[in-house]
């Protein structure tokens, strides 16, 4: 997608644009959801989960429970709600991770190239030889699973991403004459890199923050499926696959609402991201 | 019947009309010049012939090729007629090839398609092709790729291509404008004598009313998506029935009012260059052998005085451009001194560089990459204030900007707009302003019109022009378009393969070019008048 | 071109060596004492010096490393602490069910994926394109585990036509094998056909935008001739590359899949050897895997060499 792109003169007209796409809103509409849903969870759930009800446990799909109860007697959706607010978490921070390391790694290398350059190359060709999941696997074995490990485990994988992305948008803008009247301008380096370079290449940053978010969610899910994730009484998704795998058999229900959960938040953050696309660079709505 | 007949034509995409009643009509043998600025429509009304219209495409009226109605043909009867009947070259050479496939292949391709040729004879003849477009076995035997050509090396690939099957009509769209002026003409020389030898109909499109001149028996004029006059081209252009003609015809030789400006006798030296040089380094060759360096520039002197006009002219990669970052400080220079007002630019560190960058500034050539999409005006155009040593209050600033705007013709309101809310020329026009902001006492301008319509073209020239005599500003205008250099400077500096091989009085040296670059410079130079004069007197 | 390889293969061992330092320092700052976990609360602290002895534990880092690293090179992976086996001999057990898994699972996931590309971005914008997008949109969110409980309920519980885990051996025949194989490969190939067709569609809708193409057709080409002759093979090179990433994170992936299906492959070696503190075992999978991706990497450059006539003229 082409990097400069949208400015606010067009905000008005932007919004229209933005609920033209099919996708952007879809995305949104999902994504606000399954926030809103995470949110909620703070203050309500349909049943508490803490304070059980032991003789309604493995029950199926009825009017009182919509999703069924687990082995414990704890209500599937309450759990889903619950669950929501730790893959939300773990993404969104090991996303943040990404940015806040990523990028100005990246947007160093471009501005230095050469020998820094090389080494940044060199670095992130180390960081993506080890594949992502067996290495976050690793790191949270060895050094104690939980969430809080989860998000760096993730979060380094998302470094040499967002510092790729980062690093060839940049490279794309140093060239352009804009940037040459800058310098012509007597700013040095840094400063166009956080005036122009920037902003300018905050939408295609943008646009790969859901995709990472979308895979931090999966990989979170992986994790906790593994037993590596949050752990109990912290509740996970992959969590609640890996308790519905030895008892699926009788209680199919208990794999189906998770794996639906996780599928749905996905869908909509990759949906929003394809619609940011959309909205962010127009011309590229031929092509899509 | 004509070869080609475009009746009524009409279209719209997406909703969206583009051409509008277009009438145009070519006989066999005959060299028809479609002319017309940015947005006339020539293109489309080429690839309508072709039927290769983009999406969304709605066409009415009458296109007909040798009788055959081209609108209702079916797909399979235009797959027919593409590449053998009808060729078609494109503008952009370095895109216009399949890099993974060899030339041979490229070439070969079509003969083989067309007439069921078998691999030897298609690639004899596509060899026979490439050798009448100047592309000799030798140098460039089948097997080559098209990433080891040039730009106009890649275009003769294009003509070979499209005239391998000796089609009848050829639709070239602009297939210079991405080429030197010395390419141009061998170019446009190949196409002739093309034309000549098969009696080959082409279509030329070109914004470029003293190319056209040059080649065209016939021309057409369009605007806007419909046709503003048509005939025989030297009438036409010198009668200028129309005023669009005669609007295009005065902006392609316009040449500013200029009163003569000659530096006063004891204007001091502005800018000297004293035997500079820039080496950029090449990936060796083997793993381990001597780097190699590319000399770009190569020991260039000149000195500039205040307040005067100079021009550096050279064919593409000649190393102007390099040669103006490096007085702009915008680049390392690899041996000798810049100086500038008196002061050694080489050596000194960005802070100490600030008095003088302020007296220095850039106009570029692209109107839609010189701005940051996301800044207003008034962000864009004062950026230069950064070398103020107090950086201006807000009232200030936008005073100054406010200032600079309307020196340049426009508005102090426009200071809140975006830069994508302005035509190209009103962007080279906030270019200049931007330039002008910190009362620099040089302009360094790289092609700051060639990407502007021959009309816009005019106007910015004067605007030059205009700065020139009323702020003393001198100017340091790179370009390869001599027409350019004659409307606006006083001095010229002509450069080849990196150096300095002619300079003095531009109309002297324009005249009478000495060096033998300048010579090819001039001869190939396209001139509406010269070319208007051949053809009254051959007509008789 | 060999000039380009050369360089290619020289990053890839710089790479390989940095990941080997890596590996070995992550699991040097593992807290406890590998020899004191080995032999268990009770031993006496004489037992575990001399365990220590015996395993090299008190020589000074580097060398440590320097001997685990030319140990690598001639394939002796050192022993596992809790097998007691060389851990070479354990890896090349579970090889034998996790590469050819990976192997399947990568055949299956382009045979469906590059085809169902194509046709997409031949149909643009029509029936059969959107119908596509929507698919692999899904398929792209669905975590393959779950995907693979789904398959395992399905065909595996109620349909009865697989087994629901386990892997009987390769000594058992190539049929049950294959078939053990098969839900896990499935699992596994599916989501990754999702992104690989979506990026092989974008690829080819790139590619059909450039100029060479409406060269070709201003030739008289007819459009699936030039979709098929002209802009397949342009398209591959973004295609190839992530072939060669899924390729490894089919690797990892393997991990998860692996207890899914009760599958004993590496996945499930480098699991249990983590939580047994076998670090050994864990060192010498890691360091496979790594070196496997490196390959993997070099292999796709090979194949852009191939399809890429402008890497090959460079000196």
């Amino acid at each position: 997608m082409s990097l400069e792109t949208t400015p606010a003169s067009l905000q008005r007209h932007w919004l229209r644009q933005a609920f033209a796409s099919p996708s952007f809103v879809a995305g949104f509409a999902i994504t606000a959801l399954v926030a809103t849903v995470a949110l909620v969870s703070f203050v309500w759930t349909p049943y508490d989960i803490v304070n059980l009800v032991v003789a309604d446990r493995m029950k199926g799909m009825s009017a009182a429970h919509w999703f069924g109860t687990d082995h414990f007697g704890r209500d599937i959706l309450s759990m889903i709600m619950v669950g929501s607010r730790n893959s939300i978490a773990v993404a969104f921070l090991a996303v943040g991770i990404g940015i806040a390391v990523g990028v100005p790694l990246g947007c160093w290398a471009a501005a230095r190239g050469g020998v820094v350059d090389e080494a940044l190359m060199r670095l992130n060709d180390l960081v993506f030889a080890f594949p992502a999941l067996l290495s976050a696997v690793m790191i949270t074995a060895i050094f104690g699973p939980g969430a809080v490990n989860a998000i760096i485990a993730i979060g380094i994988f998302n470094v040499p991403v967002f510092a790729r992305v980062a690093r060839a948008g940049a490279l794309a803008l140093w060239p352009r004459e804009y940037i040459l009247a800058a310098r012509a301008a007597g700013k040095g380096k840094a400063l166009i890199t956080v005036e122009h370079i920037l902003p300018n290449i905050a939408s295609i940053l943008l646009v790969q923050g859901t995709i990472q978010f979308a895979l931090g969610i999966l990989a979170e899910a992986g994790l906790s499926y593994i037993g590596l994730g949050a752990q109990p009484p912290m509740v996970s998704w992959g969590r609640m696959l890996f308790d519905a795998q030895t008892r699926m058999i009788v209680a199919p229900h208990l794999a189906v609402f998770p794996g639906l959960a996780i599928v749905i938040t996905v869908l909509g953050l990759n949906l929003l991201g394809d619609g940011l696309r959309d909205v962010l660079d127009p011309r590229l709505r031929r092509e899509r | 019947m004509s070869l080609l007949e475009i009746e009524n034509l009409s279209l719209s995409i997406g909703g969206m009309p583009i051409l509008r009643d277009v009438d145009l009509a070519i006989e066999a043998g005959e060299v028809m010049g479609l002319v017309g600025e940015s947005g006339s429509g020539k293109s489309m009304t080429a690839l309508a012939v072709m039927r290769l219209l983009p999406h969304g495409a709605r066409a009415g009226g009458r296109v007909a090729f040798n009788g055959i109605d081209i609108l209702a043909a079916p797909e399979a009867a235009m797959n027919r007629l593409r590449g053998d009947d009808i060729g078609m070259v494109f503008q952009e050479p370095m895109t216009a090839l399949n890099p993974v496939k060899t030339i041979g292949e490229q070439v070969a391709e079509g003969i083989r398609w067309h007439t069921g040729a078998n691999r030897a004879d298609a690639e004899a003849r596509a060899r026979r092709m490439l050798d009448r477009v100047g592309l000799p076995e030798s140098r460039f035997p089948l097997a080559r790729y098209p990433h080891e050509l040039s730009g106009g090396q890649r275009q003769r690939v294009v003509i070979a291509i499209a005239c391998a099957l000796n089609p009848k009509l050829l639709i070239a769209d602009e297939p210079t404008t991405a080429l030197d002026v010395v390419l141009q003409q061998q170019i446009l020389e190949l196409l002739k004598d093309l034309v000549d030898e098969n009696r080959m109909g082409l279509l030329l499109i070109s914004h470029d009313l003293a190319v056209v001149a040059d080649m065209a028996d016939r021309i057409t004029v369009m605007r806007n998506g419909e046709v503003m006059e048509t005939g025989e081209t030297a009438r036409t252009l010198s009668e200028q029935v129309h005023p669009y003609t005669r609007q295009l015809a005065r902006a392609s030789t316009h040449v500013p009012e200029r009163g003569r400006h000659h530096a006063a006798v004891g204007a001091p030296t502005l800018l000297e260059v004293r035997g500079v040089s820039r080496d950029y380094p090449l990936r060796a060759r083997r793993l381990f052998g001597p780097a190699q360096k590319f000399r770009a520039v190569d020991k260039v002197s000149f000195s500039l005085a205040a307040g005067q006009s100079m021009a550096l002219v050279g064919r593409s990669g000649c190393g102007k451009s390099t040669l103006a970052r490096m007085i702009l400080a915008l680049d390392r220079v690899t041996e000798g001194e810049i100086v500038f007002q008196g002061e050694e630019l080489t050596t000194k560190t960005e802070a100490e560089l600030k008095p003088a960058r302020r007296n220095m500034q850039v106009v570029f050539q692209d109107p839609y990459g010189s701005f940051n999409p996301r800044h207003r005006v008034e962000r864009l155009v004062s950026e230069p204030l950064h070398l103020a040593d107090t950086p201006p209050t807000r009232e200030q600033r936008r005073e100054l900007v406010s200032r600079a705007l309307q020196e340049v013709g426009l508005q102090p309101a426009d200071m809140d707009k975006y830069a994508h809310e302005f035509s190209g020329g009103q962007r080279q026009r906030l270019s200049i302003a931007r330039a002008l902001i910190t009362r620099p006492r040089l302009i360094v301008a790289d092609e700051p019109v060639s990407a502007l319509d021959v009309s816009i073209r005019a106007q910015i020239l004067d605007l030059f022009a205009d700065l020139n005599r009323r702020l003393g500003v001198a100017y340091l205008f790179i370009t390869h378009d001599l027409t350019v250099a004659r409307a606006i400077t006083d001095q010229v500096l002509v450069m080849h393969e990196g150096r300095l091989v002619e300079e003095g009085d531009t109309d002297r040296v324009l005249a009478e070019p000495r060096s033998e670059a300048a010579r090819a410079l001039v001869d190939a130079a396209p001139d509406l008048g010269r070319a208007i004069a051949r053809r009254l007197a051959e007509a008789g | 071109m060999t000039a380009f390889l050369l360089r290619r293969i020289l990053v890839g061992l710089v790479t390989l060596l940095l990941a080997s330092a890596v590996v070995f320092w992550v699991m040097e700052i593992l807290p406890g004492d590998p020899a004191q976990l080995m032999l268990g609360l009770n031993a006496t602290p004489d037992a575990v010096e001399a365990l220590r002895q015996q395993l090299g534990l008190n020589q000074p880092l580097l060398m440590r490393y320097a001997g685990w690293v030319s140990g690598l090179f001639v394939g002796d992976f050192g022993r596992s602490y809790t097998y007691s086996s060389p851990v070479i001999d354990l890896i090349a057990e579970r090889a034998v069910v996790s590469l050819p898994l990976a192997v399947i699972s990568l055949t299956l996931s382009t045979v469906i994926a590059i085809p169902v590309g194509i046709f997409a971005a031949a149909r643009r914008g029509r029936f059969g394109d959107t119908s596509v997008m929507g698919l692999t949109q899904i398929g792209v969110a669905i975590p393959n585990f779950w995907f693979a409980l789904l398959l395992v309920y399905v065909f595996a519980v109620w349909l009865r036509w697989v087994p629901a885990g386990g892997f009987p051996g390769w000594s058992a025949g190539v049929w049950p094998g294959l078939k053990a194989l098969l839900l896990p490969a499935i699992a596994l190939a599916l989501p990754q056909a999702a992104i690989l067709s979506r990026v092989t569609r974008s690829a080819m809708l790139e590619v059909l935008g450039e100029d060479y193409i409406r060269t070709a057709r201003a030739k008289g080409m007819p459009r699936r001739y030039v979709l098929w002759r002209h802009a397949l093979r342009n398209a591959m090179i973004p295609v190839l590359t992530i072939l060669g990433l899924q390729f490894a994170f089919l690797l990892a992936g393997t991990i998860i899949i692996e207890n899914v299906f009760y599958l004993p492959g590496l996945g499930r070696l480098v699991f249990q050897a983590i939580t047994q503190r076998d670090l050994i075992v864990v060192q010498g999978v890691v360091m496979l895997l790594v070196a496997t991706v490196v390959i993997v990497n070099l292999l796709v450059d090979l194949a852009y060499a191939v399809v890429d006539p402008r890497l090959r003229g460079r000196a």
